[in-house]
């Protein structure tokens, strides 16, 4: 089986501050890639690179072998990257429809520009009713509903599509114990259906343990540790962690 | 559907139209109208109502594009200079032996240039619109004061075509239902309008889901200059003479008080044409009621404060009970 997405030596540069110094990674099918790291380590910006929403400064990207130079989000999109981030991109004043349907929207034959709202809502609910999601309706504004929920929208949205590859920037923050599980459950199921791989920035140790096959850990820019997932443990993670903060702070 | 529309009687229609989002303004239109028809006979007489109709037209076809120029977070304060200019526009071109039509299209053209600049400046550049267009509305006032040697100049064309373009009676607001029509059309049904709201709504959201945010902006600002544009030339035609001096900031701020009159926040992310018109509406019968009273101009203004104070404190806390939407 070929690597999915290959991403080699990565950097990206905010005027003096470097976000990203030459990060790698890989990518299997059928794979969970847990990225842990600390504020600002550069995972959102890893992320965004990856889903063509920003161009790296330097570095090489490989998708099923291929190199690709990611244009633009429709562009990444094409080739099968979706993306929820962190700050969920949802548009509050929009119903739950047109957010989950936002810029691949379902359009009539005739006018060719005209919205299949009808459509669109009965695609929405069935969406949300295979993944779970419990929303009272799908013409409700997205404003209205609770952080889980919206997360919930969001990660259905990544999910309605014909992605392969999957990135969840914090899939589980503000979500309850309820809806973790929920989005847990939905993520186990799509890995289980076997052609998808799925990348997913986490803060809770323990728990990306527990789903993630891969773990990265991310400090400053870099690439700390990397390994599988059964052969980490917490303990060790939070050594390297304070190894790294205690560097920084004698440099 | 909630209970209240199914629950009969004038109390659940009641309700059902106050959760309609344009509902509050009707009302007050309908109120003023019968307040001015009780003060005055004259005021629903046919020649009333057509000179009435005309007070409505301009304001409402501008307003089309601010409103959507505000749901994706813009402005455009040189649309009344745009307006001002296009006829002049038409006007050269149909002297150096265009004809009337092409004309009139390269007028339009003209002012979609203007727009494609006050967009390219805002987007591209970042200058925040309120700066840019304020810069563009000195601009053409200048430039169409200086071409003009600010004198009017006669229209132009044959009386049909003067006719359908302005002239008659009700052409203009026949313009101006169509237009709203069509652009009420374009905000709710097409993937245009939904993402213009996507971009006044959640700027980088909307970016990050892959719509270009820069083109939606862009293609409204060039939207909003070609209907300022359209509507000077339409003015002109009903006048039968261009004026240097015609639109300008008095009729851009009425489209835009009917904008926000009408329900369109100017934080951006929503909006209504359909409530536009409303207030457009609203604001000619103000305007015209009190002139038949014979009460001035200066009064007529403080009124316009008065009642977009009134619009937008309402709106902000009025909005709050029942939102429903009008899609
Ligand atoms: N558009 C930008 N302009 C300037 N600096 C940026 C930009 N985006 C990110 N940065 C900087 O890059 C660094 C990495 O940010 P990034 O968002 O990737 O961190 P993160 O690992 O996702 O952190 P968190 O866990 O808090 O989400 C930070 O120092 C941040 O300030
Ligand atoms: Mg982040």
């Amino acid at each position: 089986m070929t690597t999915l997405l290959r991403a080699t030596d990565i950097t990206r540069q905010f005027g003096s501050v470097t976000a990203l110094d030459g990060v790698s990674l890989h990518l299997e099918p059928g794979e969970i890639l847990g990225i842990l790291g600390d504020n600002g380590a550069g995972k959102s910006t890893l992320m965004k690179i990856l889903t063509g929403y920003q161009p790296p400064s330097s570095g090489q990207i490989w998708i099923d072998g291929a190199e690709v130079a990611l244009r633009s989000v429709d562009h990444a999109r094409s080739l099968g990257i979706e993306c929820v981030y962190q700050d969920l991109a949802l548009v509050n004043g929009l119903s739950v429809t047109h957010n989950l349907f936002l810029n691949r929207e379902i359009l009539r034959g005739f006018p060719p520009f005209m919205l299949d709202n009808p459509a669109m809502r009965r695609r929405a609910r069935e969406i949300l009713d295979d993944i779970g999601v419990n929303i009272p309706s799908v013409d409700l504004e997205v404003e209205r509903l609770s952080g889980g929920q919206r997360q919930a929208i969001a990660v259905a949205r990544a999910v309605g599509s014909a992605a392969r590859i999957l990135l969840l920037d914090e899939p589980l923050a503000a979500m309850g114990a309820r809806e973790s599980a929920l989005i847990i459950d939905l993520i186990q199921r799509l890995k289980g259906r076997g052609d998808m791989a799925i990348i997913m920035i986490m803060h809770n140790y323990a728990q990306t343990l527990e789903i993630a096959d891969r773990i990265m850990l991310m400090q400053h820019g870099t690439v700390t540790y990397e390994g599988r997932a059964a052969e980490t443990s917490v303990s060790e993670l939070m050594e390297i962690v304070r190894r790294g903060y205690r560097a920084a702070r004698s440099a | 559907m909630s209970s209240a529309a199914r629950g009969a009687g004038a109390g659940g229609v009641l309700a059902a139209f106050l959760r309609w989002r344009e509902a509050s303004i009707i009302l007050v239109g309908v109120l003023l109208t019968l307040y001015f028809q009780a003060a005055n006979d004259n005021f629903l007489s046919s020649d009333n109502l057509q000179t009435l109709s005309q007070f409505i037209a301009a304001s409402a076809i501008i307003a089309c594009g601010e409103i959507m120029l505000l749901i994706c977070g813009e402005i455009d304060l040189s649309a009344g200079h745009v307006f001002a200019l296009s006829p002049f526009l038409m006007h050269f071109a149909n002297a150096a032996g265009a004809p009337i039509v092409p004309s009139l299209l390269l007028a339009l053209v003209a002012a979609a240039g203007i727009g494609l600049v006050n967009g390219l400046i805002t987007v591209k550049l970042k200058v925040p619109s309120f700066v840019t267009t304020l810069g563009t509305l000195y601009l053409l006032n200048g430039f169409t004061l200086t071409v003009s040697h600010g004198s009017p100049v006669d229209t132009g064309g044959s009386p049909g075509f003067a006719n359908i373009m302005g002239a008659s009676g009700y052409a203009e607001i026949s313009w101006a239902f169509a237009i709203v029509l069509v652009m009420h059309f374009v905000l709710r049904q097409t993937r245009w309008g939904l993402h213009t709201i996507a971009a006044g709504g959640n700027l980088i959201g909307a970016a990050e889901a892959g719509i270009d945010v820069g083109r939606i902006k862009i293609g409204n600002f060039m939207l909003t200059s070609v209907l300022a544009g359209f509507t000077g030339i339409i003015e002109a035609f009903r006048i039968g003479s261009t004026d240097p001096l015609a639109g300008g900031t008095p009729i851009m701020f009425l489209a835009v008080a009917a904008g926000v009159i009408g329900g369109t926040p100017l934080a951006g992310g929503s909006g209504t044409i359909l409530g536009g018109l409303v207030g457009a509406i609203v604001l000619g019968v103000l305007r015209d009621g009190f002139t038949l009273q014979g009460i001035n101009a200066f009064t007529f203004d403080m009124i316009l404060g008065g009642a977009i104070l009134v619009a937008m404190i309402s709106n902000i806390h009025l909005g709050r009970f029942g939102r429903g939407r009008a899609s």
